[in-house]
């Protein structure tokens, strides 16, 4: 599968930034690097969805920003997950989950 | 939690944009950076690692753009846009601004006071509690047609209404003590505003326990609007003495505001006990004369659940006991019942028909304004062409476009709404304090209400929509590329056949619109230059009431004559008469039966007309400038 065909669904999108915020806060950049390395570079995640994302998981109350320095001393946007985006984050990995179990199930059947 | 924070994105949004944007602006410049630090780190040398980063990105003015379109409260901001958009077309073109608005003022202005006129007579339920069980009781096509002995055998005899009140309209003369003036009277049953079931502003009203037969019950209830425009107010009127036709009578209290009984253009300044009529007006037999209908109008209360249907039935049953007992004095006219409110169905059914057709012809006004605006929305879309054009090819989207457009015509409606709202209140508070006729209390209660405001609102949204949607094909149908190639005189709209249509829908609107309002002012201009059958010119009318003076039997002629010798003696005077009622006046109560020479049954059903009879002095005729067909005019005796 290559990475550049890879199209991202909005709600895997959602669920792979929160994932990606779960081990603590990271700036744009780092999120989508994040991303990159977790699923071992198979989503490379454009600036043209992650920022939408950023700014709607924000609004919805999952996530909080705030200005901070970057490992190279470069004033950057932080996310972090709130409480209430680390339960929706348990809620929907357990959605997905049942998903791909019987997804995959489905595509083994004969 | 969710709501909460959504809650405060949105007013981050709407009310801190600027900051917001900016945030947004150097975040992405961050990232950018960030980006670029990387290649250098990988060996690039920094402009170059900066070109391909912005390359890579493909515009930061795009992602800012998805960045904004997926914030909460886009709609508003979008909305917000297409109106500030609107305005600054609107002001460009303020010819077209004006014209629009104006039109929509006259359209929207002329429907809401048709409306309004419709609402208040004949939606709005009358102003006392549970309306909808009270109606008005009709005998045979006339409402004015119970004697007073009738209504008793009626209310007392009836098995379907919780109450049943009688009223007939008089002049009275009212004397506190300075200046005796005329009042108009209702001379109510005693249970009259038991039965309509309303409170008193001010002390107490009379009741049927007040009542013991005749000349018991001397006793008088003041309406709000005479106490506030002669009493001024006072609330120490409860329980004073007045005279009325010089016989004391006690103030009871006062009705609450805005009560008009159950006749809406009807304003009566006090009411009085029927039973009173013959202590005020020195009459001792109509009381008890079951001939002479007299009272203005029955209404009763139906009791739950029996239907208007089984009422009639029940009250023609009582009428047929009646005809029985008395069959020389009822007639055979069968009981009705109608909506109170425009004297049930004696001006019902004129006032719906008329409205109803001044709605149809302004609803037309609204329609052809509409294709009027219309066709002005169209060409003004295809002067527009070139800008569309170019919008389309920049990439805004069609949908985005026809918003705006629709915007635009909203704005307009919107604003011709608020401007034709504004005109129609004045109109209708105008209307409202009205008195056609200075000699009668005849108002047309029509004051608006919130119904007239929506319906205000209603009309400017539709009509907004409506011509907002005529030049939308055109739109749809744009090819950018073709009228951006072919220049200003584009092809754009050429076709345009729903113009045309709309022109000649508005002209046959016009024409029928200008040939009824012609017709109707020549029909005005007619009525008010034809023939009466007397000379209006030069003649002078002198309102005088004796009764309420004191003035009774013999003493009356001789103080008639007193004051038509006395006018007749003032210089430049030609010549004097006296009549009870002047020309086009209806006479009240004085109809007089004909019976042929060979009738000996004298019962009303029997008569051979029923004409108007008018009292007259000897020269009456010549003052009126009245010629006779032929014969003589009366003599003095």
């Amino acid at each position: 599968m290559s990475s550049s065909q890879t199209n991202l669904l909005q709600g895997t999108l959602d669920l792979l930034i929160l994932k990606s915020l779960k081990t603590g806060e990271l700036h744009g950049l780092g999120v989508s690097r994040r991303i990159e390395q977790i699923t071992r570079g198979a989503f490379q995640v454009k600036p043209g969805s992650l920022f939408p994302a950023l700014h709607r998981l924000e609004e919805a109350g999952w996530l909080t920003s705030f200005w901070g320095e970057s490992e190279n001393n470069r004033r950057a946007r932080f996310y972090r997950l709130t409480k209430g985006g680390e339960r929706h984050l348990g809620h929907e990995a357990e959605e997905w989950q049942k998903i791909a179990a019987a997804m995959s199930h489905a595509l083994k059947a004969t | 939690m969710q709501f909460r924070s959504r809650l405060e994105s949105l007013m981050r949004n709407l009310l801190r944009k600027h900051e917001v944007d900016a945030d947004l602006e150097e975040e992405l410049e961050s990232y950018a950076t960030m980006l670029a630090d990387e290649r250098v780190a990988g060996g690039i040398c920094r402009p170059e690692a900066r070109r391909s980063t912005l390359a890579e990105l493909g515009g930061i003015e795009h992602i800012k753009q998805s960045v904004r379109d997926g914030r909460t409260g886009i709609t508003f901001e979008l909305l917000w846009q297409d109106i500030r958009l609107a305005l600054r077309q609107l002001r460009k073109s303020p010819g077209f601004t004006i014209t629009a608005v104006f039109t929509l003022t006259l359209a929207i202005g002329a429907n809401a006071v048709v409306f309004g006129v419709l609402n208040a007579l004949i939606l709005r339920p009358l102003n006392v509690p549970q309306a909808e069980s009270l109606f008005v009781v009709q005998h045979g096509s006339d409402v004015a047609s119970h004697s007073y002995p009738d209504y008793l055998d009626l209310r007392q005899r009836n098995r379907s209404f919780d109450d049943l009140a009688v009223f007939a309209i008089s002049q009275s003369g009212l004397d506190t003590g300075k200046d005796p003036s005329n009042v108009w009277q209702y001379e109510t049953s005693g249970n009259y505003f038991d039965t309509l079931r309303i409170q008193p502003y001010l002390g107490r009203f009379f009741h049927d326990s007040d009542v013991h037969g005749p000349n018991s019950a001397p006793y008088v209830v003041l309406s709000y609007a005479y106490w506030h425009g002669h009493f001024q107010d006072d609330r120490t009127v409860v329980g004073r003495v007045v005279r009325l036709n010089r016989h004391p009578f006690t103030i009871l209290g006062v009705a609450p505001p805005g009560f008009q009984g159950t006749i809406l253009f009807f304003v009566s300044d006090i009411f009085v006990p029927v039973v009173n009529h013959e202590q005020l007006f020195g009459d001792k037999m109509i009381l008890n004369a079951r001939g002479i209908r007299w009272m203005f109008e029955m209404v009763g209360r139906l009791k739950p659940g029996v239907t208007p249907a089984q009422a009639t039935a029940d009250l023609n049953s009582v009428d047929s006991y009646l005809k029985k007992s008395y069959p020389k004095e009822e007639s055979n006219d069968p009981y009705t019942l109608a909506r109170p409110g425009l004297h049930g169905d004696y001006l019902n059914g004129p006032t719906r028909t008329f409205l109803t057709g001044l709605m149809l012809l302004s609803g037309l006004i609204l329609l052809a304004a509409c294709a009027n605006l219309g066709s002005l929305f169209a060409a003004r879309a295809a002067d527009r062409s070139r800008e569309v054009a170019l919008r389309l090819a920049l990439g805004s989207s069609r949908n985005r476009i026809l918003r705006q457009l629709f915007t635009e015509s909203v704005l307009l409606s919107l604003a011709g709404g608020v401007a034709g709202l504004v005109a129609s209140i004045l109109l209708l508070r105008r209307l409202s304090v009205w008195q056609p006729f200075p000699r009668f209390p005849l108002h047309v209660p029509v004051s608006p209400d919130a119904n007239v405001y929506l319906v205000a609102l209603v009309l400017a949204l539709v009509s907004g929509a409506l011509f907002g949607i005529v030049p939308v094909r055109q739109i749809l149908r744009a090819n950018p590329y073709e009228i951006v190639k072919a220049g200003s005189t584009g092809a754009f709209g050429r076709r345009i056949t729903a113009r045309d249509v709309l022109l000649v829908v508005q002209i046959a609107i016009c024409a029928v619109l200008v040939t009824s309002s012609m017709v109707a002012v020549r029909g005005l201009m007619r009525s008010m230059h034809s023939n009466f059958g007397f000379e209006p010119r030069n003649a002078m009318l002198v309102d005088t009431d004796l009764t309420t003076a004191g003035y009774s039997g013999e003493k009356v002629p001789a103080m008639q004559r007193r004051m038509i010798d006395a006018i007749q003696a003032i210089p430049g005077v030609d010549s004097v008469g006296s009549v009870n009622y002047p020309p086009l006046e209806p006479p009240g109560t004085w109809q007089g039966l004909v019976y042929t020479d060979t009738t000996e049954d004298l019962s009303p059903s029997n008569a051979a007309a029923d004409p108007n009879m008018f009292n007259i002095s000897p020269d009456y005729f010549r003052a009126s400038g009245t010629s006779l067909l032929a014969g003589q005019s009366l003599l003095m005796a």
